[in-house]
């Protein structure tokens, strides 16, 4: 059922910024293994030239979903077109796709220049063509001084653009990454993101990529695709999912959230509200109907300490944590609650045992159920 | 605040000697030099010594090429060996790439198939070929049941091909496993989205990163068939003689050291050269399983050349595959692999099978089927004071010889695996030295030896000889357990009060226990089916239960020696299963 929802929400973000018909289209593909599903009937399209990423927790079936993709797993039902063109029993290696491995999958027998060309080769490249390419690739990832080395002498990060390199050199109209920046620091982490970017800005191919990094998700793509146990949870841009998470799961994956969990009902005025453990808050625009469960998700920046808004909890501050750019205050709600508030820029930071009221307005709430 | 103090308090302590780990490795270290180094080094100086004028001589290297009949041999052994490595390896390598598939639990257990031959006594597995191979033998009495005219099976090169292949094809499979199992399989899966089709990406990387164990089972197979001397003497015709047999003949015969030693001399040139050929091209760290240790950084022309060659095989294979999969379809060829892997391991089992129902026969031929089935045969073994006096003395020479293997095996184990020496590497390969000399170079060495110290023809003179035999093999269970080892065990055992020793039996040993025991009991079977060391060192008096089988062989078949092959059969096998078993590391 969610699986149809993934549809609708990208033909709905096709009719905000009309592009051509999608690249890659996946219908109602399945995997099984023996009695366990790992991925349960999807669909997905990717207009060409888009940076998709599969953001999701260990187990949620990405690898198998860009595997499938690219040919190295045997689909248990479904389809995958490419430019419209049913490619589902076309093999791996006829298929105009790239892959760049997490653990880049250098070949340890070949020196970097010969790793690169090896797609070329394969395509029955002239020798002279095969080399010029090669050059040009290892100058568009920096390492022009070192295509006669084994992989083995080189550091993580230069393997990791001999990998990207080696992908983009015979311009497949698709590239697939599964956590390509996975074995890497967060410092080169943040620079070979720029990297990416930038390769994809260049060659304008259609990129999937796989993590499980959030920050990197919301810096790199332009669709999010959310998936949570075998299927998708929810597909947008970036801001979408982080302002109008669809589930309590996807407010929870995606940046720090406070989960108010409850029962809808009316309050005297007749308008909905939240009813929990910790008190009834005010709720706007279409609210579930009477009595449903439902989770209030309220991002940190959006409370306020004795500041304004129309909802009120107060509670005991239990610490306050200093983040570099940010100081964020632990508040201990009456029900049993923790929740997490963004400090206004210039308030001095208040001290464990302080009590403290917090509020926010009702619109920057988002009911997810 | 500590780092300080601490780098002070180090700082000022005096240095002291300190027993490092390396020490343990010393008893191995002797003991090999004495009766390894020492034995094979002298033979070796017999050869070019003039005895009587006390001088050097080349007398026997030029009798040995200057007469035809030994020359001949010479080239024949080579001729033998070679052919018996490139089979072995071509059997063998789809075989292993088939287990190096598998699923972990599925290889484990299917490699067993392969063990089972690979510890069977050569000796059984000679008679059962010769049960089937003979004039009245298994094959011959089918064909003559469909009415065919008989095939000469035996004696001839055929028999010894089928002996020979039969006997390295376990030993090239286990060697090239390891290898091909560390194998990425990734890099394939990425060659495929390269655009490489399956015959190119097997080829262009999966072949090239198997070739380090290629070679290794390659060298190992040629060096074994260079010594080897059952399968000649026993399923070949004169044409066949190997050099073995000549030294054999040059002892037992002539007394001849010296001409005994120059040919030993051959022999083990010729294996010292094949290493030296490996170790420049890939490193003798690949023969322990240690990975691809050179592969990729050789340079220059031969690799350019080596790749063309294989471009060229990927595209001759592409050409032959499309051809065989049009004429079969794509569902029967992948079933291929399956039933070729299957057909070999049948050739590898069944043989030994064969003698099962002959030691239960009720006939005092070598008939096959049986005519009738009875006990008779075991009643005579079990009967006979020669068999049971050999039987006897082999378990207690095994035995023996597997508490002192491993006892020494175990403590080089521990030394080079806590040592950061740069001796390391060059004693890893000193203690698989003795699998890589010819077995009967040693043998022959160690008699010299002892018939000087008087060790001929005693049980302690046994025991040594098959100690040095079966170290290697010790030594590498051992050390594969000692490897998954967690070292901070044994730091926190010494931070708790323990001192060296107590850590070593009460932390070390007992987390190493499966190794060690494994270890025991393949130092055991090689023990207990050691044949070259028991045919000069016993002297003749200390008959081995493999050196009576063998005098049996040479001078006539009987149902007896089927009876015993079932009773050594079924005790190794038992061994194997329980060392097999307790291999793995523990958890
Ligand atoms: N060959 C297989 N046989 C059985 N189950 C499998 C196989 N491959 C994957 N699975 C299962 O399918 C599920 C999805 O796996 P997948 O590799 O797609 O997850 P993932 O989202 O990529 O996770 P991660 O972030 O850890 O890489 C997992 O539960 C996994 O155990
Ligand atoms: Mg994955």
């Amino acid at each position: 059922m969610l699986a149809t929802h993934g549809t609708a929400q990208s033909i709905q973000s096709r009719s905000a910024a009309p592009v051509a018909a999608p690249k890659l289209q996946v219908d109602d593909l399945t995997k099984r293994y023996g009695s366990f599903t790992a991925l349960q009937p999807t669909r997905l399209d990717v207009p060409a030239g888009e940076f998709l990423t599969l953001l999701g927790p260990s187990g949620s079936g990405k690898t198998t979903l860009l595997q499938m993709i690219c040919g190295l797993v045997e689909p248990s039902g479904g389809r995958i077109l490419i430019d419209g063109k049913d490619e589902t029993r076309t093999p791996v290696h006829k298929r105009d796709i790239g892959l760049v491995f997490q653990h880049y999958a250098l070949f340890p027998h070949l020196t970097v220049a010969e790793n690169i060309g090896f797609p070329l080769r394969m395509r029955g490249m002239a020798a002279a063509e095969v080399e010029a390419r090669t050059r040009g690739a290892l100058d568009m990832v920096h390492l022009g001084h070192l295509g006669g080395r084994f992989p083995k002498e080189l550091s993580g990060g230069q393997q990791q653009r001999v990998a990207l390199a080696r992908c983009f050199v015979y311009q497949p109209s698709i590239i697939l990454m599964d956590e390509p920046l996975g074995a890497l620091d967060k410092k080169l982490r943040e620079h070979m993101q720029q990297e990416i970017k930038r390769l994809h800005r260049e060659t304008g191919a259609t990129i999937v990529y796989v993590t499980h990094d959030q920050e990197e998700a919301l810096a790199m793509s332009d669709r999010i695709c959310l998936m949570n146990h075998a299927r998708i949870e929810q597909i947008g841009t970036p801001h979408e999912i982080y302002a109008r998470p669809k589930t309590a799961f996807a407010a929870d994956f995606i940046g720090v959230s406070n989960i108010f969990r409850g029962r809808v009902q009316r309050d005297a005025h007749g308008t909905p509200v939240l009813v929990t453990s910790d008190g009834s808050f005010r709720l706007t625009g279409e609210a579930l109907p009477d009595q449903d469960e439902a989770s209030l998700v309220v991002r940190p920046e959006q409370l306020d300490l004795d500041g304004e808004g129309d909802n009120e909890v107060s509670g005991e501050v239990v610490d306050t944590v200093y983040a570099g750019s940010e100081t964020r205050v632990l508040v201990a709600l009456g029900g049993g609650t923790t929740v997490t508030v963004r400090l206004r820029r210039g308030l001095a930071p208040p001290l464990p045992g302080d009590r403290v009221a917090v509020r926010w307005r009702a619109e920057a709430g988002v009911l997810v159920s | 605040m500590s780092a300080a103090t601490f780098q002070g308090a180090a700082d000022t302590e005096p240095r002291r000697w300190r027993f490092g780990p390396l020490w343990l490795a010393a008893p191995g270290l002797a003991f090999l030099t004495v009766f390894f180094v020492v034995p094979v080094a002298r033979l070796l100086g017999l050869s070019v010594q003039d005895l009587d004028a006390g001088t050097w001589s080349g007398e026997h290297y030029a009798r040995i090429v200057d007469t035809s009949v030994y020359f001949r041999v010479l080239l024949g052994t080579f001729r033998i060996s070679g052919l018996t490595a490139l089979l072995s390896l071509l059997f063998g390598y789809p075989l292993a790439y088939w287990l190096a598939q598998l699923p972990e639990r599925t290889r484990g257990k299917a490699v067993l198939f392969v063990m089972v031959p690979f510890w069977t006594s050569y000796l059984v597995k000679t008679f059962a070929w010769m049960v089937i191979l003979g004039q009245k033998g298994v094959i011959n009495q089918i064909l003559a049941g469909t009415g065919l005219p008989s095939l000469p099976l035996l004696h001839n090169e055929f028999g010894v091909m089928a002996g020979m292949v039969h006997a390295m094809l376990p030993l090239a499979v286990l060697t090239m496993l390891p290898v091909m199992t560390t194998i990425d399989r990734r890099l394939v899966d990425a060659a495929g989205t390269l655009g490489a089709s399956p015959v190119n990406s097997f080829w262009l990387v999966y072949f090239q990163l198997s070739l380090p164990g290629v070679a290794a089972a390659g060298l190992l197979t040629f060096i074994s068939s260079l010594g080897f001397f059952i399968v000649p003497a026993l399923l070949g015709g004169p044409q066949q003689t190997m050099l073995a047999q000549l030294i054999i003949a040059q002892i037992q015969e002539m007394l001849n050291w010296a001409f005994a030693g120059a040919l030993s001399t051959f022999m083990l040139v010729a294996a010292l050269v094949t290493c030296w050929v490996y170790d420049r091209m890939f490193g003798l760290s690949t023969l322990s399983g240690e990975g691809s240790g050179r592969a990729g950084s050789a340079q220059g022309r031969l690799r350019a050349a080596g790749m063309r060659l294989l471009a060229a095989l990927a595209k001759g294979s592409t050409t032959l595959g499309g051809a065989a999969g049009r004429v079969v379809g794509p569902r029967a060829m992948a079933w291929l692999l399956p039933l070729y892997s299957a057909a070999v391991i049948v050739f590898l089992v069944a043989p030994a099978l064969v003698v099962v129902p002959i030691a239960f026969t009720s006939s005092p031929f070598l008939d096959f089927p049986p005519p009738g089935y009875s006990l008779n045969w075991f009643r005579v073994y079990f009967e006979s004071d020669v068999w049971v006096g050999a039987t006897v003395r082999s378990f207690g020479v095994a035995f023996a010889t597997a508490i002192l293997a491993t006892v020494v095996a175990g403590l080089a184990a521990l030394a080079l695996a806590r040592s950061t020496s740069r001796w390391r590497g060059a004693i890893f390969a000193f203690f698989l030295a003795p699998m890589i000399v010819p077995r009967i170079v040693f043998a022959v060495g160690l008699f010299y030896l002892f018939a000087q110290i008087g060790l001929v023809a005693t049980d302690i003179g046994l025991v040594i000889g098959h100690t040095v035999l079966a170290l290697p093999f010790a030594f590498i269970a051992i050390s594969a357990v000692v490897k998954g080892h967690d070292w901070r065990l044994d730091q926190a055992a010494a931070t708790l009060g323990a001192n060296r020793f107590k850590t070593l039996m009460l932390v070390t040993v007992p987390l190493i226990r499966g190794g060690l025991v494994a270890a025991f009991l393949f130092a055991f079977i090689t023990s207990f089916d050691e044949l070259s060391v028991a045919i000069f060192v016993g002297g003749g008096v200390k008959t081995t239960l493999p050196k009576q089988m063998w005098d049996d062989m040479i001078l006539q078949l009987n149902p007896t020696l089927a009876a015993v092959s079932f009773v050594v059969f079924v005790i190794v096998m038992a061994l194997l299963l329980i060392a097999e078993r307790l291999r793995r590391p523990a958890r």
